[in-house]
């Protein structure tokens, strides 16, 4: 147990002081309570100092006791689950927790780069751009490096996040944002309405500023109003309060984005349960009831640590029953910060003084001051004495220009309180500004949305509630539930009398954006160089582009524009609000979505048995596939895939080739619209043949090829490549549904319901044999090259059974039902063993068809032709198909274009590699003498080299040249001979015998 | 954003694919090239109300004639395109 908690008070607060947490800071041990955050512990502990600022490297204390603090940034946890810039004011206490500081070194107390103070006047606005401009090279070498180790935030873990996180979907009626007096009054309204209701709320407990600030409502005590509410509320079935859950970010069509910190408040996850949970949120009606945030008044020193919002300074003393200061100065031009001395005095703790900016304060404060000896001051805050220490002195100019001094250890300041306009100004909604408070308003929201309490502009607690009730009625109502609501709770409200104070000058550093080290007078420098509009200003200073998003700078950043251009604030206007509200970690968005289970993973019908094989895996898109099935004493890839097309090509082998895209084509009109789709003509194909095919996007460049068989009148079989198979669906459908509307033809998609095996090899037939009901006949007189059609297998199961051939071999693919895929593979297997039949994989069959010739993915590549592909005669001229028409584009028809070709090295031992450059024999390599380049390549066992096929200009008509290939990127040169890109069987007797 | 299929009911963005204009159509077969090429890349930018493509791909395979507000996602109307759905009967 670390030692006392020096600040803490005896009583009171929401803490539970029987739940003792111990914790480190900074490596130091401390303690705090259940009901904590690590902010507020630290303040229990009367730790001041807990950062330096990202530039100057300033000495920084905690400002808010909410997500919009700028200062109190920390390293949370360690090792693998370090998280940098986590805020100390929103993170809980637990057992255990370790947080260091960031940005400092050696200590935060003794840091060496705040040397950087010394320096402060050259790093002024845009001074990255104005200093290290030259020489251009040193800027990623030296510049950039040294700039980032000085300059900074924290350290992110740098190894693999052990956490699992998870995504979901809520639907709901009404989606409240915010659980203070306008949210849970919403909530009650909507719920007794009858309608479905969502409530998120970021803090770990219910009640907003009440829990905070206390007050009367319905003639109780804030607490047990809250106590009250929070039972009617969980007796509803309908209500669901989410705690921890930030709602971050307005979509379109009613969708929202909210983030539930599920465990962030334990040491690490339960096991089998996510970190954090990222909701996507669709709600017909969405209530903001943000509330507000109370925002700074920039005067030299207000960094000194020990100077903090009013309404914090509130929060610590009355929520956490923890003392940031005790003997406090308030500084504020609003009655809100009074509030502070109420809080501070009951909590048996000392003002120092008020130092009030408005011209006059009412006779009860003045008498509140008598009575408890502190003076008001009239006048601003000018000067801080202080450091890392906190605050000693204050410096206060008067009304009329005398000068005072107060003595006090913390300073509580308010400069009144913005409405949190961020999730009503995500659709590029522009707030409009309201005199009275000072203060920007949401004007209109997004579709569905609508802004009550604080966050509409009406800080009342009386207003927040039938504001927010309102709103929860209307919300209701309009989602179809008209319940009987019952009454709005009822309360007081507070005074709220503002005189605008932004900046007051005086010696020293003012600062506007703690976070990013933004001065007043950065914005003044900014103003005189031209970057005027708050975009730019923005941009050149970084003003509110940090991780808390300028909450509580952008608007006095304006503001002082707007004094510094002569113009009003609501004419300089405000920068573009993008969600999401606080940061949300990529580890959220990505959910399970990681790793193995990044994607989803498709398993061809043989697979398990494959794998019982050993079979090397590859994937092809979703898909596994069998690569190559690798024997013992194989010494590589290479050697087992020789293997494997040396006994295909001299016995039989098969392999699954289900992952070819399968669609049946039916309807009287199936033929023509086959016609339509692929260049060549496939209603004139008789029943029972199958014929290959070539589909063109319109623009003329190839699509996709595959094998199509008709099998009755009226129905086809289409196959397509395993890469395009989705999406071919897709075009199909487009042009059925879309284009060709007329033709009375339907599609399904049968990818998945067969498993298809290619059997390939001189013994196919015999080992077909032993599979297919011998009453088939399976003569090449009886099922010749391209004839398809249904057979039965021995045993009743019916198949598909095409002779067709991507190997140049005796060929058949044939298909069953996908739950016969793997009893098929070990059925093959079984009688195919008297003939020495060999599973083959991807490699295999790739390496069959370089030797064949035939076309596939690298060749169909999105660039080429039909007649690039060598298959311009196939381009049917009695038909309109898709492509037609720009196919004959001059461009695409020019005799200099790049077509397929065969290659082979000069020398026979050389191996060849995709991707080499042709070059004309004798040149130097360059773009200007480039001719195209190789595509595909393998080692044919048949030829007893590598052999490959290339894209190469004039190719056809200059075979038997010999060329260079120019490979820059393995830094390899050689001769290849260009060749016909038939190696294997050129007039193709073996796949018809 | 949320479609509501004619067929499905209202579904999410992702079980949708875009493709874009739904306004071009493809020309006669002797039409010649330049109506083909305008047909092909000649696409207007619009911002405010424009009739799309969308493909519901996560659902039924309907291809479905979108009507939405290019500044402000907000959609009017869902059509489902002339082939949509189920085999013409007596065709």
């Amino acid at each position: 147990m670390a030692g006392v908690q020096t600040n803490r008070l005896d009583s009171g607060g929401l803490i539970d002081r029987s739940a003792p947490l111990n914790f480190r800071f900074d490596g130091k041990s401390f303690s705090g309570f259940q009901g904590d955050t690590l902010a507020s512990a630290l303040v229990a502990n009367g730790v001041k100092l807990v950062g330096r600022s990202f530039k100057y490297h300033r000495p920084r204390g905690i400002l808010t006791a909410g997500s919009e603090e700028p200062n109190a940034l920390v390293e949370l946890r360690t090792g693998a689950r370090r998280e940098p810039n986590t805020k100390a004011t929103t993170a809980e206490l637990y057992e255990g927790l370790e947080a260091a500081s960031q940005n400092r070194w050696p200590s935060l107390r003794h840091d060496v780069m705040s040397v950087n103070q010394l320096f402060a006047p050259i790093f002024v606005a845009g001074f990255y751009y104005k200093t290290f401009m030259w020489p251009a090279k040193f800027w990623e070498a030296i510049y950039e490096p040294a700039i980032r180790r000085a300059a900074g935030l924290g350290r992110a873990a740098g190894v693999a996040d052990p956490d699992h996180y998870d995504k979901a979907w809520a639907h709901c009626d009404v989606l409240i944002a915010g659980s203070g007096p306008a949210g849970l009054a919403a909530a009650l309204a909507a719920g007794r309405s009858g309608a479905r209701v969502i409530l998120c709320e970021e803090d770990f407990t219910l009640g907003g500023r009440l829990l905070s600030d206390g007050g009367m409502i319905d003639g109780l005590p804030a607490a047990e109003w809250l106590v009250r509410t929070q039972a009617e509320l969980a007796a509803m079935p309908d209500v669901r309060i989410m705690t921890r859950t930030t709602l971050f970010g307005v979509y379109d069509g009613g969708t929202y984005g909210a983030l539930e910190r599920v465990n962030d408040h334990l040491p690490s996850a339960p096991e089998h349960q996510v970190r954090q949970r990222l909701w996507r949120v669709v709600a017909k009606r969405c209530v903001v009831a943000a509330g507000a945030l109370e925002r700074p008044i920039v005067f030299a020193g207000n960094d000194t640590p020990g100077v903090m919002m009013a309404s914090a300074m509130r929060t610590y003393v009355g929520r956490y029953a923890a003392v940031p200061a005790k003997r406090v100065a308030l500084f504020t031009n609003n009655e809100d910060g009074w509030r502070t001395v109420e809080t501070t005095l009951a909590a048996g703790l000392q003002i120092a003084a008020v130092i009030d900016a408005r011209p006059d304060v009412s006779p009860a404060h003045r008498s509140l001051a008598s009575k408890n000896g502190f003076t008001v001051l009239h006048g601003s805050v000018s000067g801080v004495d202080g450091g890392k220490d906190g605050v000693r002195k204050i410096a206060v100019s008067l009304t009329g220009g005398a000068r005072a001094e107060v003595e006090a250890d913390g300073l509580a300041v308010s400069g009144g309180w913005n409405p949190a306009v961020g999730l009503t100004s995500y659709h590029r909604g522009r707030p409009k500004w309201r005199d009275d408070i000072a203060a920007f308003v949401p004007d209109g929201a997004p579709p569905g949305m609508v802004a009550a309490g604080a966050a509409n502009g009406d800080f009342g607690l009386g207003a927040c509630l039938s504001q927010g009730f309102a709103a929860g009625a209307a919300a209701a109502h309009d989602t179809g539930h008209g319940g009987e609501a019952g009454t709005a709770p009822v309360a007081d409200d507070e005074a709220f009398a503002l005189t605008p104070l932004w900046h007051v000058a005086g010696k020293g550093k003012a600062f506007v954006d703690y976070q990013h080290d933004v001065t007043a007078s950065d914005i003044e420098l900014a103003q005189r160089e031209g970057f005027e509009s708050v975009e730019h200003l923005k941009r050149y200073t970084t003003l509110g582009m940090a991780t808390d998003q300028g909450k509580t700078s952008n608007v006095a950043g304006l503001a002082i524009m707007a004094a510094v251009s002569g113009r009003s604030i609501p004419e300089t206007g405000t920068t573009i609000y993008r969600p999401p509200y606080v940061p949300v970690a990529i580890g959220a968005f990505a959910g399970h979505h990681r790793d193995e289970t990044f994607h989803a993973t498709r398993l061809t019908p043989s697979h398990h048995w494959a794998a019982e094989q050993g079979a090397v895996f590859v994937d092809t898109g979703l898909w596994k596939r069998a690569q190559w099935y690798p024997r013992a004493g194989e010494k590589d890839w290479l050697e087992s895939v020789t293997r494997e097309v040396t006994a295909v090509r001299g016995g039989v082998g098969f392999c699954d080739v289900s992952t070819l895209g399968k669609i049946d084509v039916h309807g009287p009109d199936a033929g023509a619209f086959l016609d339509r789709v692929y260049i060549n003509t496939f209603s004139n194909l008789a029943v029972g043949k199958a014929r290959y095919g070539l589909m063109l996007r319109e623009d003329g460049i190839v699509y996709d090829d595959g094998t199509t068989s008709r099998l009755a009148e009226d129905h086809y079989f289409l196959t397509t490549t395993t890469a395009k198979a989705g999406l071919v669906m897709q075009h199909l459908e487009f042009c059925r549904q879309v284009l060709f509307p007329e033709l009375d033809v339907q599609l399904t998609s049968v990818s998945d319901q067969w498993a298809q095996f290619s059997i390939a090899g001189p013994k196919t037939r015999d080992l077909l044999k032993e599979i297919v009901d011998p009453a088939e006949d399976l003569s090449n007189e009886g099922f010749p090259f391209m004839a398809a059609r249904e057979v039965a297998l021995r045993g009743g199961i019916r198949a598909r059974l095409f002779r067709i051939s991507f190997s140049g071999e005796m060929a058949f693919e044939i298909s069953v039902p996908a739950r016969y895929g793997e009893a098929m593979a070990r059925n093959l297997m079984l009688a195919g063993k008297q003939f020495g039949v060999t599973p083959y994989g991807t490699e295999a069959l790739g390496v069959m068809r370089v030797e064949k010739g035939h076309i596939a993915g690298p060749e169909l590549s999105g660039t080429t032709t039909a007649a690039d592909l060598g298959l311009g005669k196939m381009m049917s001229t009695k038909k309109d198909f898709i492509g037609r028409v720009m196919a004959g584009r001059e461009a695409l028809v020019a005799p200099d274009r790049q077509v397929v070709v065969g290659i082979r090295p000069t020398d026979r031992a050389r191996r060849l590699r995709s991707g080499a450059h042709i070059i004309p024999k004798g040149q130097t390599p360059g773009p200007g003498n480039d001719q195209g380049y190789v595509t595909s390549v393998c080692f044919s066992p048949t030829s007893d080299q590598w052999i490959g096929l290339a894209l190469v200009e004039h190719g056809r008509e200059r075979i038997g040249e010999i060329v260079h290939a120019h490979d820059p990127i393995r830094g390899e040169d050689y001769d290849v001979e260009l060749c016909n890109p038939v190696f294997y069987d050129p007039d193709g007797g073996r796949q018809r015998g | 954003m949320r479609i509501v299929c004619p067929f499905c009911g209202e579904r999410e963005l992702g079980e949708f694919t875009y493709l874009g204009d739904a306004k071009p159509v493809r020309p006669a077969a002797d039409a010649g090239e330049d109506a083909v090429y305008d047909y092909v890349y000649l696409r207007d930018n619009i911002a405010g109300m424009m009739s799309e493509n969308w493909y519901h791909g996560g659902g039924c395979r309907a291809w479905l004639k979108v009507t939405r507000n290019t500044l402000t996602h907000e959609i009017s109307a869902v059509e489902p395109a002339a082939g949509a759905g189920a085999a013409k009967v007596g065709a």
